[in-house]
This record gives structure tokens, sequence and C-alpha cells, in this order.
């Protein structure tokens, strides 16, 4: 008897104690997620590295004195100085603000483009991995057919094609990275969906997709999420190569491919003003592939 | 017997080991207070459930274990020197190659690309300088002493062209190449069959007396144990809680925990209808955490103040049986009476009615699985028959087990119901409803009467979701109850698996492997399903929360009126727990009817063997000795007649080879698929005897 009215009141309280969010999923606390990124030296420069970078892209209009599209025709290719703290360009633009501005462009469309690519993968690879048989042959053959093409020679092909802008280096970026990432969900989703919760949906009858979306994707997104940054840095020097062969943002938006390519002309006369871009770019990639590293080894450790 | 001998130097000698592994929380010890010692020619076992460190001491005496894991404390003597604080280069000298290790798994100590006689002669190429032919020449001598039929032609195979029995004859020779005077072995035939299992360990038993060395023998099975050593010690937690011969375990243990353990494993031939198990309550305390007194003091049923407040010290109780326990000679003395919140029930013997029509009913069932052609074009298809012509019925309430060796088709015959499987050709009725298809074509409502609980408690439970959440998916999906009752459906459903509300937001990996099996069944029953069908439910589990998920399993079907269908591979288990079982073959059913005619002659020649393969955990049992040769054919291409045939003991002559064989009905639905005439399989000697007398504990029983 009272230990029936022990457990009803447990019970209650317990119920009380849910919220209706709280319910559909179990929230993994933020310190645990935290503390597997503090564990790791190496994801932790990464994190800085990263972080700085946000920073200056968050802050660019504090950071920079200057316009970035401003041009002072009285100081054309000089040298770091008190005025322009990290030099000028041959257009007399100042080097600092040109980067600071070309960060955000960067920032925001390297990890569009990854997700773009991301989403698409995903899909195309969860299909391939769960349906198998025929679908799984046609989807990755045609994602084999894309790949086998030189991964700069696609990018040129479908900016000639489309022409350069902001929203045409997305497409050409997801269209290039998405077989990559179905590759890798199919891979993950072929070892998953013979675990026997998969069996256990089946036999309750779920549709495929609640199965793909659901079942299966929620326990790979360890793996996708790593991936997924290392692909953020591969955005980036595309995003740079693209710039620098002038198939990227059309001039004068600042880019810091196309500030290299600019000042490349100019390298035996100022030399800096090809380093701070070509710096720029490998800092963030580093330190994007720092931090997925870090991550992954501190979250592979003790499985 | 030991006290025979005059005294000498044990071969290993180990004096209050303690091993610790480091990890992010700090030192986690494994081990504390090990004390063992084992003798030239003698077989000696540790036996404990899973965590309680006795592979630990394995690996702390051959010195693997790991970069995290330490000796913290204790002594290792082996053949009268101390192992421990050795560098690596003296530990070669000291113990040179005079022990030998023998894994669980076969195929993971072999190396897959080598052939068998390279990789055996190449321990004695390196070791002993011998010229490889003489070594390979020994080699072939050697797998004649692990009984390995045809060893000239297995030394020129690859380990994958062995079957698993044979692999492990093959390490244990190998291990045995250098004449060990130390041979460790950790659960060496987990991962067998039954059948197959026996023979290697009649193995072990020959070897011990031919080579006469000293073997420890690590397993969590009661009855193997039982089997192949003489003394065994009983581990807990990362202690031994008691030592002695095995007849002296087994019919008078002094400690509790071992007590327990003995009264969670049902005895073969005992059923549900006149015997219950007793889960040990409460789980193994973690080693992070152990309590002050006596490490079993939370979950014992006669703890008092002392058990506390000291931890009691491993000490004889009387010659050559000691125990760790404060109050052991007065627990004998006092019999153990069950905790007084057990409700002891017996499941009533149920009044199902034979004439009804049958809940399921499976006729002349097949379902192949096409193999792609060894040719690259052309080439006739070939199927692996892994269900042929089998035909069962279930009403209502029953419970219906299926028990066989692996790749006898049991999983395939439950997916081909469930739906998981297409079927090939057979009838498939379920409640009047045709089910002869995959679960995507089904209807909703016949898809929530056929629910399942699967074997592997790892990977039922899907990661990322809460406990609250998977148990509810289902009852949203079928819409059990209407949708604002779902979280009191699911908390009703956790108490009901005893375990409580406060799971509802857990995750699966913040559970016990015990615990996930509970969630499991919860989300199996969740729908209220007429019949669940039970894939292996409690073989991953250790012995007392295996007793503990069985009995929630009876309780759920007294309480629901579910129909199950349990496979199992494990003989008593299923006898206690079904009221029909069907014993299959490669395939086929040999024999099927009511449990207690399936474990009294007459015998299909199979289950005969069967039985007499069972480890039981009781010095006093006898078994036929009964072993059967070679390994199972190929489904492929299984042989004609009877499929038995090739390994069968009891073989009549040709008609066994050419012809099907018939259905002999021994009366009550128990029918035998034998070409032996009835009366003659009659005349068979019950396999399993066991001696009078008098067993501690068991009075209730």
């Amino acid at each position: 008897m009272t230990m029936d009215a022990q457990t009803a009141s447990d019970r209650k309280r317990n119920m009380r104690r849910l919220s209706p969010t709280e319910l559909k999923r179990p929230k993994e606390s933020l310190r645990d997620r935290m503390s597997i990124i503090l564990r790791s030296r190496v994801a932790i420069i990464g994190l800085v590295i990263v972080l700085f970078w946000v920073w200056v892209a968050i802050f660019a209009p504090v950071i920079s004195v200057h316009d970035p599209l401003a041009q002072d025709a009285t100081a054309i290719n000089q040298g770091p100085s008190a005025q322009y703290l990290l030099g000028t360009d041959a257009l007399g633009r100042d080097v600092l603000a040109r980067l600071a501005y070309g960060s955000r462009t960067i920032l925001m469309l390297a990890p569009l483009s990854v997700l773009a690519a991301v989403i698409v993968g995903t899909f195309l690879g969860l299909v391939g991995g769960y349906f198998g048989g025929l679908v799984d042959e046609i989807v990755m053959r045609i994602l084999d057919a894309i790949m086998a093409f030189p991964t700069i020679l696609l990018y040129l092909i479908i900016i000639a094609a489309i022409g350069p802008s902001a929203i045409n280096v997305v497409i050409a970026i997801t269209f290039v990275g998405a077989p990559g990432v179905a590759r890798l969900v199919r891979s993950l989703a072929l070892d998953i969906r013979v675990r026997d919760y998969i069996r256990a949906a089946e036999l309750r009858g779920e549709s495929p997709w609640y199965i793909m979306f659901f079942e299966i994707l929620p326990n790979a997104r360890g793996p996708l999420i790593i991936d997924s940054m290392l692909r953020v840095g591969y955005a980036i020097f595309a995003i740079g190569t693209l710039g620098f062969l002038g198939l990227g943002l059309p001039p004068p938006t600042p880019d810091w491919g196309g500030m290299i390519s600019a000042a490349r002309k100019y390298i035996w006369t100022n030399p800096l003003s090809v380093l701070w871009p070509a710096l720029a770019i490998s800092s963030l990639v580093v330190g994007l592939n720092l931090f997925a590293d870090g991550l992954r080894e501190e979250s592979t450790r003790y499985q | 017997m030991q006290q025979s001998h005059k005294p000498q130097t044990p071969i290993l000698d180990v004096r209050d080991l303690a091993i610790s592994y480091e990890t992010r929380y700090g030192d986690v010890p494994a081990v504390r207070d090990v004390s063992f010692d084992i003798q030239r020619g003698e077989a000696h076992s540790i036996v404990g459930e899973s965590g309680c460190g006795k592979s630990t001491v394995a690996f702390g005496i051959v010195n693997f274990l790991g970069r995290n894991g330490r000796i913290v404390n204790g002594q290792i003597l082996f053949q009268g020197q101390d192992l421990v604080g050795r560098s690596p280069e003296e530990l070669r000298q000291v113990r040179g190659d005079r022990i030998a290790m023998v894994y669980q798994d076969p195929m993971q100590a072999l190396n897959p690309s080598m052939r068998i006689g390279d990789q055996m002669a190449e321990v004695l190429v390196v070791h002993r300088m011998m010229p490889r032919a003489r070594a390979l020449d020994y080699c072939v001598t050697m797998l004649k002493r692990v009984q390995m039929p045809d060893p000239e032609n297995v030394i020129r195979r690859y380990p994958h062209q062995l079957s698993g029995g044979q692999q492990q004859r093959v390490v244990i020779g190998m291990a045995l190449l250098n004449d060990p005077a130390l041979l460790i072995m950790d659960e060496p035939t987990t991962a067998l069959d039954v059948t197959v299992e026996a023979t290697v360990l009649d193995l072990i038993s020959t070897l011990q007396r031919e080579f006469d060395t000293a073997i420890m023998y690590i397993s969590h099975n009661l009855g193997v144990v039982a089997r192949v050593s003489s003394k065994v010690a009983v581990m807990y937690a990362g202690e031994i809680v008691e030592r002695a011969a095995v007849s002296d375990v087994y019919l008078s243990p002094y400690h509790p925990y071992t007590q327990g353990l003995m009264r969670c494993v049902p005895r073969l031939g005992q059923s549900k209808r006149e015997s219950f198990l007793y889960p040990i309550r409460g789980r193994v305390p973690s080693p992070k955490n152990l309590p002050p007194g006596c490490i079993f003091e939370p979950r014992c049923d006669y703890a008092r103040d002392l058990c506390r407040q000291r931890r009691p010290e491993l000490r004889p109780i009387k010659l050559g049986h000691w125990g760790r326990c404060h109050f052991a000679e007065e627990i004998v003395q006092m019999g153990w009476q069950p905790p007084e919140d057990f409700v002891a029930q017996y499941t009533a013997e149920r009044s199902v009615d034979a004439a009804a029509r049958p809940l399921l009913k499976v006729t002349h069932a097949q379902t192949f699985y096409p193999v792609a052609s060894q040719k690259l074009i052309g080439g006739k298809k070939q199927f692996v028959r892994a269900v042929d012509d089998v035909s069962i019925e279930v009403r209502k309430g029953e419970t219906l087990g299926i028990v066989g060796e692996s790749g006898c088709g049991k999983s395939t015959l439950v997916k081909t119901i469930v739906g998981m499987e297409k079927p090939t050709s057979g009838d498939f009725e379920f409640m009047g409803f045709d089910i002869a298809m995959p679960v995507s074509k089904r209807k909703l409502e016949l898809i929530q009467e056929l629910q399942m609980v699967f074997q592997n408690p790892d990977s039922t439970l899907n990661p990322s979701f809460s406990v609250g959440y998977q148990i509810g998916r289902p009852l949203r999906r079928f819409q059990t109850v209407p949708r604002g009752q779902v979280e009191g459906e699911v908390m009703r459903l956790l108490d009901m698996m005893k375990l409580g509300g406060r799971y509802y937001n857990r995750l699966p990996r913040q559970l016990s492997g015990g615990e996930k099996q509970r969630v499991g069944i919860a989300r199996a029953i969740a729908g209220r399903p007429e019949v669940v069908l039970c894939d292996e439910p409690v073989s991953a589990l250790d012995v007392s929360v295996q007793a503990a998920v069985l009995n929630l399993l009876l309780e759920i079907q007294k309480e629901i009126d579910t129909t199950m269908i349990f496979i199992a591979h494990d003989l008593s288990v299923v006898r206690f727990f079904c009221d029909n079982i069907a014993v299959m073959y490669l395939g086929q059913i040999a024999e099927i009817g009511p449990a207690e005619a399936i474990y009294a002659p007459p015998y299909h020649p199979y289950t005969e063997a069967l039985l007499s393969a069972v480890p039981i955990p009781d010095p006093r049992a006898e078994q036929k000795h009964i072993r059967l040769e070679g390994a199972v054919p190929s489904a492929l291409n299984p042989p004609s007649g009877c499929r038995f045939h090739t390994r069968c003991p009891r073989k009549i002559g040709k008609i066994c080879e050419t012809e099907t064989p018939p259905w002999r009905d021994a009366g009550n639905g128990h029918r035998i698929f034998c070409h032996i005439p009835l009366a003659e399989l009659r005349q068979m000697d019950p396999v399993v005897t066991v001696r009078p007398g008098n067993r501690l504990g068991r009075q209730h029983a």
C-alpha cells in the first residue's frame, strides 16, 4: 500500500518535472560537450584560431578604420604603416579592412555551401544505404561519375557555365562536395541499418523516411559533424582558389583569393600584401582541421 | 586429492594481488586482494559475472594490462619466482615461453592469411630454432594430440576453412607446442555451440592429464566450470569470495553470493510450474564506489551491522574451503528463506484448448537465401536452405521454445514469421490472416499484434533517444492509448519492468545490460501484442540478471496473457520457460512436443546428443557421454534422407541416407522425425541422472 502510494507520488513528481521539449529529446548537457573539447589541447588551439576569425568577421567595421573599397591614391602598394596597419594594395585600399571584410564573405559562404552539400549528400547517402539494391547502385554510380572528375576542373566547368557569383560558388561547392558526404553517410547507414533498433522500427511498420531520418541519421551525426568541419576547411580552400582564378566573387567585393591574385603581380615590390591573405586562408583552414581532429580523437578515445 | 601429494612449490602462486586501471575519473581498483595457487597438473577455475575482474587477473599474470593498468600490490609467483615489477626483458627470462594463453574467439587468435601449419610451425622455429620441416612434423603430431581429424590436411588450410571447434583445437594445440607449465584459458568455449563445446571440454580434461600442465580456466558458466576443473574460485566485484573444491562450492556453498548464483540458474529439467528463479537483488557495485564493509553486503540477505563496518577476510572455513564472509558457518546452519517481498508465484498449468484454432500456424514453411554462383558467367543459382519444410502451431497463451545450434534456422524461422524475411513457400496464418509477406506489406493492425524482443542489449535501443521516447513510440504509432495518455502509459510500463519513472529521461548508454533488455521488452509489449517473439533475450546477460529478466517475462505473460515464441540455445532456460519445445537441426524440426516430453525418452538422437552435451552446474549430475562427430553440414547442400544422418550416433542404415524420415507420434503432441521405430526410441535411457543428495537452499524448488 505505502509502496504503491510512494511510487505513484514519485511518478507524479517525475512527470511534472518533464516539459514537452524535454520529453522529445534527451539533451546532452552543454557541459558534457564542452568537456570533450576542453580535454584536447589540439582542439582548443584550433577553436581559438577559428574563433579569432569569427571575431574578426563580426567586428569587421570596428577593427578596420578604413572602408575596404575606399581607394587612397596617395598610398599605393605600401607596406605596413601607422595609418595602414597591414599596408595597402595596388589600388591604395586598406589590406586590413579588406582582410576583415573578406573574412565575412568566406565565413558566410564556406559553412553555407558545406551545409548544402551535407543536406544533399546525407539525403542521397541515406537513400542508397538504407534501400540498397538497385536504388543504391544507381545513386552511387552517378556520384562516382561526378567524383571521377578532378575537383578543380569541375569547379571551372560549373562556374564557367553558370557565371561567377556568391550563390553560384555555393552551388559549385555543393555539387562537388555532396558525393563525398553521400559516401560517408552511406557507409554509416549500412552499418547502422543492421542494428536491432532498426529492425524494431521496421517491425512497428515505420515508414522508410522515418527510419532514415529519425532512427539512422541521429546515430550518424558524430562522424558527420567532424567530416563537415573538415569540409568547411576544403570549402575555404575552394573559395580561395576560385577567387584566385577570378571565378569567385566579382570585384570589388573583398575576397581573400581575389586579393592574392591581384597582389601577385606586385609580389617583388610589396610581398606582404600577398602574405596577409594567404596567411588568413591557411590559418583558418589549419584551425578548422585542428579543431576537427582534436574532437575526433577525443570523442573516439573512450568508446 | 591434493592432500595426498607431498607439499610442493605451486606452479602459480598469486598473493594479495591488486590491479588498478587509470581512467579519466582517477584510479579504478579492478582487482583487490586476490590470492590463489595452482599446483602442477591441476585445473583451477575462476568463475564470476562480467566485470568481476577475472580476465584482469589473467592479464596481470601475463603482463598484458595495457597502458592504463598496473599491479598496485601483491606477488605473482610463477614456479617460485616473482613476476611483479620486472621489465619485459626479465619477464621473458623468468617466464620464458612457459605460460600460454587461449582466448575466447579462435578466429581472432589465428592469422587469417597464414596457413595453419605455417603459423603453428612459426612458434617452434622462432622459440626453439627448429628447422621448418621438423617443426611441421611436430605440429602434425600436436594436432593429433588435440584430436584434430586429418591433421596432415589441416596444416595446409587457412583458418577460415576450419569450423569454430577445429579452430579452437588449433589454438589450444599451438599453446601446448612449447610445453607450457601454465595454460591460461579465458572463456575458450563461450563462442562455440554446445555440442562443439562438449568435445573441446573433453579435450581440455584429457590434455590436463596427459601433459601434466597447470590450467587456469576462466569462465562465467557454472556448468562448464563443474565439468573441467577440480578447484574453483568465485570472484565478485574484484575479490575472491569463495574458493574450494568444485563439489564443495556447488553442493555446500558458504558465501551468500555463491548461494545466490546457484539459485539463479534453472536446473536442467526444472520448469516454471514447479520452481522459480531467485535473482540476486540490486546490482554489482562500481569499483569506483565500493561499500566500506563487505562488498556483497548491499545485496546480501543476511547482512548485519558488522558486515557494514568491517571488511571480511578470505578465511579458511573448513579444510580446503575458503570464504570471505563473517558469518559463513551460521548462514549454512540457518538455511535460506526467500526474502519477504519476493512474491513466489508458480505458473499454473494452462488450460490450453487443444481443439481451439491455433493463434499462429505455420505449415511447410521454406525460407531460402539465394547465393551468388561461384562461376563468373552462367552457373546454377544456389540457395541456402535456412528453413526447409517447418510446420509449427502456437495456441493462445502458450510459450513455444525453439532450440538448436547456430545455423539451424531458428532465427530465420522467427524472422520469416515476423516479416523480416520473405518466405520462399509455405502457409503462414496468424489470427486467421495470411502473413506470408514482408512486414512492409502487412496491415498496421497485424503488425501491432506481432512484436519482437532482441538478443543484443547493446543494439536493441537507439542510442540517440531517451528510454521514455522509445517506449512511447509504439504507443503513438499504434495508438494503443489516446495521445494525452502516452506518458502515463510509459510510466506504467516502466513500473511494470521494475525500472520506475526516473528512467524516463535516461539514454541507453546510462543503462546496464539487464536494464536495456527490460526497456526492449517494454517497447515490445507496449502495443499489447498478441504474440511476442523473443530471440535469445537473456543469452547475453549475466546469470543473476538473466534470472530477473526471465521472471519479468513470466510475470508479463501472466499479467497480459501474451503468447510467446522463445528462441534460445540454453537448454535449461528453455526447459524452464517454455510449454512446448521444437528442436531444430539444419533447417528442419527434429523433434517437437511438450517441454517435459522432450527432456525424457523417447528422444530424437539429436536431442539426446544435445542434452548430453549441456554443461550442468551440479557435480552430482551424470550425463550419458554422446559426442557428435564432424561439423554441421552446409545448408547450401543439405544431406539427403535424414539431414542428421552424417553425424547420427544411432544411424540404422541405408534408409537414413536415402529416405526422408517419417514423423513418429509419441502421443500428446510429441512427434519425432526419425527412422528408428518409436518402440525402440522409448527404450532409451534418460540422458541426465542426478545422484540423490541434499542441496543447500533448494528446499523450495
